[in-house]
């Protein structure tokens, strides 16, 4: 693709903070018509709030949007799709029990005598499948399609009106490699009849597979943008990450680093799920530090969910001090000494509409029953030595959670945790959305509780932070343990993991 | 907590003073028999079983949930006692009959958590089940007809008095226990937790499911007292009307006693004033003479406007015009 038209789509300076956060800031994008264009970022990096704000979701602090040469300012994404901006989100948003037609057309229903006009409406939406080249009958009902065919009706959809811009946010999610082929030949048709795609996905395969263009971003800033032939993985990837210095070296150097050598405390052996993670070994020991690197839908998650049991595991076993432990649920992890931070603080962390208090002595409570309360005092000296301890602020045990900041969430989080005195903590996340200063806090705690002896289980999308921080580092990739690292690994040997195999050709050639 | 209660409390003065000028008798006390009588004394004992239901409905409420299935097994519990009962006027089998009756309602609290906690049925569908097949159960109990009976064992729950009628004293007790078991123990926190986030709530290893099962056979328990109680005060079963509607008063008590319907935070104070409120009204609705048949529509309106001054953006709008005016 090359430069010669002018751009469909023209963002410049876009700024937009949200109440504490810096969403984006100073963000240029351009569109050409014809390409498909990637975004790309971490979780966080600003990727939504961009293209929320080019769709009239967001409207920005400062900055224009142009489209073909002329300033707009949607309000809604009615306006934006008025204008020729169609968006296809991860989630089919469709209606599952209409038919195929009547989804395609919802809204713009071709009329007749004051009713709908079905004969023309199925006509019409048989016209805009067989466009992309999708062959179903449009008066089925959508909910008798698979998931990747709804999602083909969903682009059937955006399409139907006159479409300058698509934008597809993580359309393939949710799709296999054959559907993936359906949808990137679908992508290649419309782009060669001029539409512009933004695109966005975190397998990197498609990416490269699929993109003309790159624009990246992180942390709400604009990294870069590139042909996606002049920039290969170990760039992209490094790019995204980023390299955060300063502010955090209270930190010891990872150099200073013993390797741990007690007692393996926990010992995942083929332990796996079945589309979440592959079978994988692992032993944790007591006092050890454990890094989970990898990019967004690597599976680290879902890792870190079958050791505490939040999900079962499908196959293989898990050892907790060699013996055999079945995990029923969350309870009876926790009874062996397993607590689980989990990266949704609001969604499965904490209760938000409960104290600071509460909050704090949740986990501690369950597992000693409702019927034996911890007492007030013992709730009060638990609150006192935490709040101190974490810096918790405010240092008020009365104030609901949902008042509280993301940093400060957090801590309150640990701290539930620390209370139960874990011998493995898993942390996922911790350091997301939180400012440098807690962030620096947190990862003092990690380091401090090792010392202790226990075992904890780090997982970060910022590299950085894992190898400064972890004696071991464990890599994933597409749902797969692929490599375990020592400490003192640097940042360029996980990244080049975590790029994968066609690293290896290009080293080669 | 206070500001909370504070409209409640306001709108119940406000009720009393209506029948106080409307009916001047209407706080006179006196005592007979031992017994005491007078308007008030009516509200409490017709507002008996509503309080008992409602002290139920609190937890489930707080927990996420609602139970429509509770004036069905109002009236299973006093179709079964009375059945039980028959012609009999002894105090074993009417004590029986009550027992065979609340393990019944037990049951089916089970049966419904199981829908709710086990399964995973949104609550309104699941005790929606039971709300309809439950008057059919009680239909088939009583085989259709309204049973009599005559024990009189049986008519102390419910027309009994202790110097105050026993109902009362039985749904204060009732409300006593709960607030002792779940304030002095965690059971009341972990309510709340799994209310507001039965995920995060999981996640910390509470038995999030088992709780959730226990307030809906309690609910079912405190619906079968209730309903002994309906049963009792007439001496009879009547499959098709003993507790009907009663669970609509009873949502209505909690939500104006403050507890959201969305979950988490309760309060068993709240819902005592709500009930209160749902009595008083239905009381003065026969003091003031409002005619039968705009009855339901006077409620209507009282109940709108206890919402409305308790709805966030009516008391914002509220409070405005007083900063306005002064």
């Amino acid at each position: 693709m090359t430069e010669s038209p002018p751009p469909v789509v023209e963002m410049r300076g876009i700024s937009l903070a949200f109440p504490g956060v810096k969403a984006l800031q100073d963000v240029d994008f351009q569109l050409f018509p014809g390409e498909v264009h990637a975004l790309m970022g971490e979780n966080g990096a600003g990727k939504s709030t961009l293209i929320k704000t080019l769709t009239g979701v967001h409207t920005p602090d400062s900055g224009t949007v142009l489209l073909a040469g002329e300033t707009v300012a949607f309000t809604s994404p009615g306006d934006a799709q008025q204008a020729g901006i169609s968006t296809v989100y991860q989630e089919v948003n469709l209606c599952a029990n209409l038919t195929v037609a009547e989804n395609i057309l919802l809204g713009r229903e071709p009329r007749k005598l004051g009713g709908i006009d079905f004969k023309a409406m199925r006509t019409q939406a048989a016209a805009v499948l067989a466009r992309i080249g999708v062959h179903i009958d449009p008066a089925s009902v959508l909910e008798s399609h698979p998931i990747a065919v709804q999602q083909l009706v969903a682009i059937a959809r955006a399409i139907a009106v006159d479409c300058r811009v698509l934008v597809l946010d993580e359309p393939t999610s949710s799709l296999d490699a054959g559907e993936v082929a359906e949808l990137f030949r679908i992508m290649r048709v419309l782009r060669d009849e001029g539409v512009a795609i933004l695109f966005v996905s975190h397998f990197l395969d498609q990416v490269y597979e699929i993109a003309d263009r790159m624009t990246v971003l992180r942390n709400g800033t604009l990294v870069g943008e590139h042909l996606t032939k002049d920039l290969d993985r170990r760039a992209l990837i490094a790019a995204m990450i980023g390299r955060e210095l300063g502010a955090l070296e209270a930190i010891e150097d990872a150099s200073e680093r013993r390797t741990a050598s007690g007692p393996v405390l926990v010992r995942a052996e083929g332990l796996g799920r079945k589309g979440a993670i592959a079978p994988f070994d692992l032993d944790i020991r007591a006092g050890e530090v454990v890094g989970l690197a990898g990019l967004l839908g690597s599976g680290r998650t879902e890792l870190a969910r079958l050791l505490f049991g939040a999900d079962k595991a499908t196959e293989g076993k898990l050892l907790v001090d060699g013996a055999h432990l079945h995990l029923r649920g969350p309870r009876s992890a926790i009874a062996a000494g397993i607590a689980f931070c989990s990266e949704d603080r609001k969604g499965e962390g904490l209760v938000a509409d409960l104290s600071i208090r509460d909050n704090l002595v949740l986990a501690m409570q369950a597992a000693r029953g409702w019927s034996r309360p911890v007492s007030r005092r013992v709730k009060d000296q638990l609150v006192e030595k935490y709040l101190a301890a974490l810096d918790i602020r405010p240092a008020n045990p009365d104030a609901l959670v949902r008042t509280l900041s993301g940093g400060n969430q957090q801590k309150v989080l640990l701290a539930r945790w620390l209370v139960t005195e874990p011998r493995l903590l898993i942390l996922d996340e911790p350091t997301r959305g939180i400012d440098i200063g807690a962030k620096a806090q947190i990862q003092q705690l990690v380091t401090s509780l090792a010392a202790e002896g226990t075992a904890v289980l780090f997982i970060s999308a910022e590299l950085e932070e894992v190898v400064r921080i972890a004696d071991r580092i464990v890599v994933l990739r597409d749902r797969h343990k692929i490599a375990e690292l020592d400490g003192g690994s640097s940042i360029d040997e996980v990244v080049g993991l975590i790029a994968g195999e066609h690293l290896s050709e290009e080293v080669a050639s | 907590m206070k500001n909370r209660l504070l409209w409640p409390l306001l709108a119940l003065a406000a009720l009393l003073v209506l029948n106080l000028v409307v009916t001047p008798s209407f706080f006179s006390l006196r005592i007979q028999d031992g017994h005491l009588y007078g308007g008030l004394v009516d509200v409490l004992k017709n507002g008996a079983p509503t309080l008992l239901i409602a002290l139920g409905m609190t937890l489930v409420i707080a927990t996420r949930g609602i139970d429509l299935s509770v004036g069905a097994v109002a009236a299973i519990a006093g179709a079964v006692t009375c059945v039980h009962i028959g012609a009999s006027g002894d105090a074993g089998t009417a004590f029986a009959g009550m027992a065979i009756a609340l393990v019944l309602c037990a049951l089916l609290g089970l049966w419904n958590g199981f829908l709710v906690a086990g399964l995973g049925i949104q609550p309104i569908i699941a005790t929606l089940v039971l709300m309809t097949a439950g008057r059919g159960i009680a239909m088939l109990v009583t085989e259709g007809q309204i049973i009599t009976v005559n024990n009189d064992p049986f008519r102390q729950v419910g027309a009994g008095f202790l110097i105050l009628p026993i109902s009362i004293l039985i749904s204060l007790a009732v409300l006593g226990l709960v607030a002792l078991t779940t304030r002095k123990t965690a059971l009341g926190m972990l309510i709340e937790a799994v209310g507001v986030n039965p995920e995060a709530s999981r996640l910390a290893g509470v038995r999030a499911k088992t709780i959730i099962w226990t307030v809906y056979v309690f609910a079912a328990v405190c619906a079968g007292i209730a309903g002994l109680m309906i049963s009792s005060n007439v001496s009879a079963a009547d499959a098709n009307n003993a507790g009907l509607w009663i669970e609509m008063d009873a949502i209505l008590a909690v939500v104006i006693g403050g507890t959201s319907l969305a979950g988490g935070r309760y309060s068993l104070t709240g819902t005592l004033l709500g009930a209160l409120i749902i009595q008083t009204l239905t009381t003065t609705v026969y003091t003031i003479g409002v005619a039968p048949e705009v009855t339901l529509v006077f409620k209507a309106v009282v109940v709108i406007a206890v919402c409305l001054v308790q709805a966030p953006k009516a008391r914002a709008a509220l409070s405005f015009r007083k900063v306005a005016t002064t």
